[in-house]
């Protein structure tokens, strides 16, 4: 055997000691990636071969801990690609105008930027007041920043930017107070969205939305996860209902694809078809 | 053991600054039939839309393509890497794109690539570094060869920016460095020999042949 197929070896039970210790489940992550950040980790601990570790991670849940850590990536900004947030506003909120309440889900908010940046537009667009919004993510860690809302100051300039590119109408800085080198995003802006630990591998959907946004998560996975995760948003969706994914990821190789149309060419934002009456979906639903 | 003979899948190019130039000088009387597919990352804006791929589709024959996360990659072929994301090459060849952070300052990275490309395609790799001004790629090279790649660097004496070859260079596992115009002339004939041909041109080429690292 050569080295790096012993390796993909070593990495295979890496992630199956994971998953049976812990519930943990990378099996289905896209696995260039995942191989990286194991080696990225294996040079952090000093062990000589990824096998190694899998002792360390049986019986040490820190040593799980960090290596969860180390696959889960949280890199995010606030109105991250302003122009998604363009759109949003054009050619979403007034769908989402006509409803008496709607119900938002943010699946992997990581540290809650996108999160915040959405209300925001939704609070210039005066529907604010009759969202429920939901943001999830598996990464606890991750979870609690968002929940406290304090960033860097040092981003603030590109977050202003970034505010001003995705079409704000106001001025960003009445979002937030500056807190020594930190910025601390406005109470009001807290009030509707519920922070919550769901992992789209093995939990299920918790409820219909209007609106759900994934962004650069599902790049993350393989094709069988993203159809999983997929399925799930299906599940959780109302007809005509908005499904808004990253940049880099598409509806492409998933089998219901054709159930969604794209609201704009070559936009990521993707409305579910409202089915003829009488015809009946949901017994295609695992 | 080893295996002689041989023919490499895939081609890995890293470029920074200068790179537009210098694609187009490498890709130039391209045939048609190319017969593997070529991999670039070009360190761009964050911002600079995606129109390298655009920009190169008019200076050769091959398809080329700004890559998408879990395509399949065809011989042929050219994929940009998006401005942005890193590409990865999974080992079943699809691309995978990922925003991790940053790596050597540059999304994409050069070292991600060829390390992912490294383990996806071991022997069957070519791996080119040419023009730039940082030391991105450098590491990558290393774990090319390491897998038994064919390692080339692009001449710094008269690369634009040298830095980059150069940093690869002093690695010490770079097999070959050639000026453009060479690394042209050799994706060219690249697509006239056959297996049989492979090695005895990459010994003309190349005086030390890597062996693939057996246990
Ligand atoms: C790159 S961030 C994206 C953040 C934000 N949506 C954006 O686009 O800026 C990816 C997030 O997905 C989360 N994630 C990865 N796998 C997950 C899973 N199985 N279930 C829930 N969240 C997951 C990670 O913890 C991370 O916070």
């Amino acid at each position: 055997m050569k080295i790096k197929d012993i390796e993909n070896l070593e990495i295979t039970l890496l992630l199956d000691a994971m998953y049976q210790r812990y519930g943990y489940d990378f099996r289905d992550y896209a696995r260039a990636s995942v191989e990286r950040r194991a080696r990225q980790f294996l040079i952090k601990t000093g062990y000589k071969s990824i096998s190694e570790m899998i002792p360390a991670l049986l019986h040490d849940e820190l040593f799980f801990q960090t290596l969860v850590r180390e696959f889960s990536i949280t890199v995010t900004e606030m109105f991250r690609d302003p122009s998604v947030y363009r759109v949003l506003k054009e050619k979403v909120l007034p769908v989402l105008k006509t409803y008496p309440f709607i119900k938002i889900w943010h699946a992997g908010c990581a540290t809650g930027e996108e999160v915040y940046s959405l209300a925001i537009l939704l609070k210039e667009n005066g529907l604010y007041d009759r969202a429920t919004i939901f943001a999830t993510d598996f990464n606890d860690e991750a979870l609690e920043k968002a929940k406290q809302g304090i960033y860097n100051l040092e981003n603030v300039k590109q977050c202003t930017q970034n505010y001003q590119k995705a079409g704000g109408s106001e001025s960003f800085s009445q979002y937030y107070h500056a807190k020594y080198d930190s910025i601390v995003i406005d109470k009001s802006l807290q009030k509707k969205i519920t922070f919550a630990n769901h992992n789209l591998v093995t939990d299920h959907s918790f409820g219909e939305m209007h609106l759900i946004l994934c962004r650069n998560v599902l790049i993350y996975f393989n094709k069988t996860l993203q159809n999983r995760a997929l399925n799930l948003f299906d599940d959780s969706l109302v007809p005509g209902g908005f499904l808004c994914l990253g940049n880099k990821e598409s509806l492409l190789f998933w089998e219901k694809g054709k159930k969604y149309e794209s609201i704009e060419d070559s936009s990521k934002i993707f409305q579910k078809k409202y089915l003829p009456e009488g015809l009946n979906m949901s017994n295609e639903k695992q | 053991m080893k295996n002689n003979k041989y023919f490499p899948e895939a081609v890995a190019i890293g470029v920074s600054a200068g790179g537009l130039k210098a694609l187009t000088k490498v890709f130039s009387n391209l045939p048609a039939d190319f017969p593997i597919p070529i991999i670039v990352t070009q360190h761009l804006h964050p911002l600079e839309d995606s129109y390298l791929a655009e920009l190169l589709s008019r200076i050769t024959l091959l398809p080329v393509k700004e890559a998408r996360d879990k395509e399949k990659i065809k011989p042929g072929d050219i994929y940009v890497a998006p401005p942005n994301y890193h590409l990865l090459i999974e080992r079943n060849e699809t691309i995978s794109l990922s925003s991790d952070e940053k790596v050597n300052h540059s999304r994409p990275s050069i070292d991600v690539m060829f390390e992912s490309a490294a383990y996806a395609w071991g022997t069957g790799l070519i791996g080119i570094i040419l023009t730039g001004a940082n030391s991105d790629g450098a590491y990558g090279i290393k774990i090319i060869k390491e897998f038994g790649g064919l390692t080339i660097a692009e001449n710094p004496k008269t690369a634009k920016y040298p830095m980059m070859p150069k940093s690869a260079i002093d690695t010490g596992t770079v097999d070959k460095i050639l000026t453009l115009s060479e690394i042209n002339e050799f994706l060219i004939n690249l697509s006239r020999i056959d297996k049989n041909g492979y090695m005895n041109f990459v010994e003309d080429i190349n005086g030390t042949q890597t062996e693939d690292i057996d246990r």
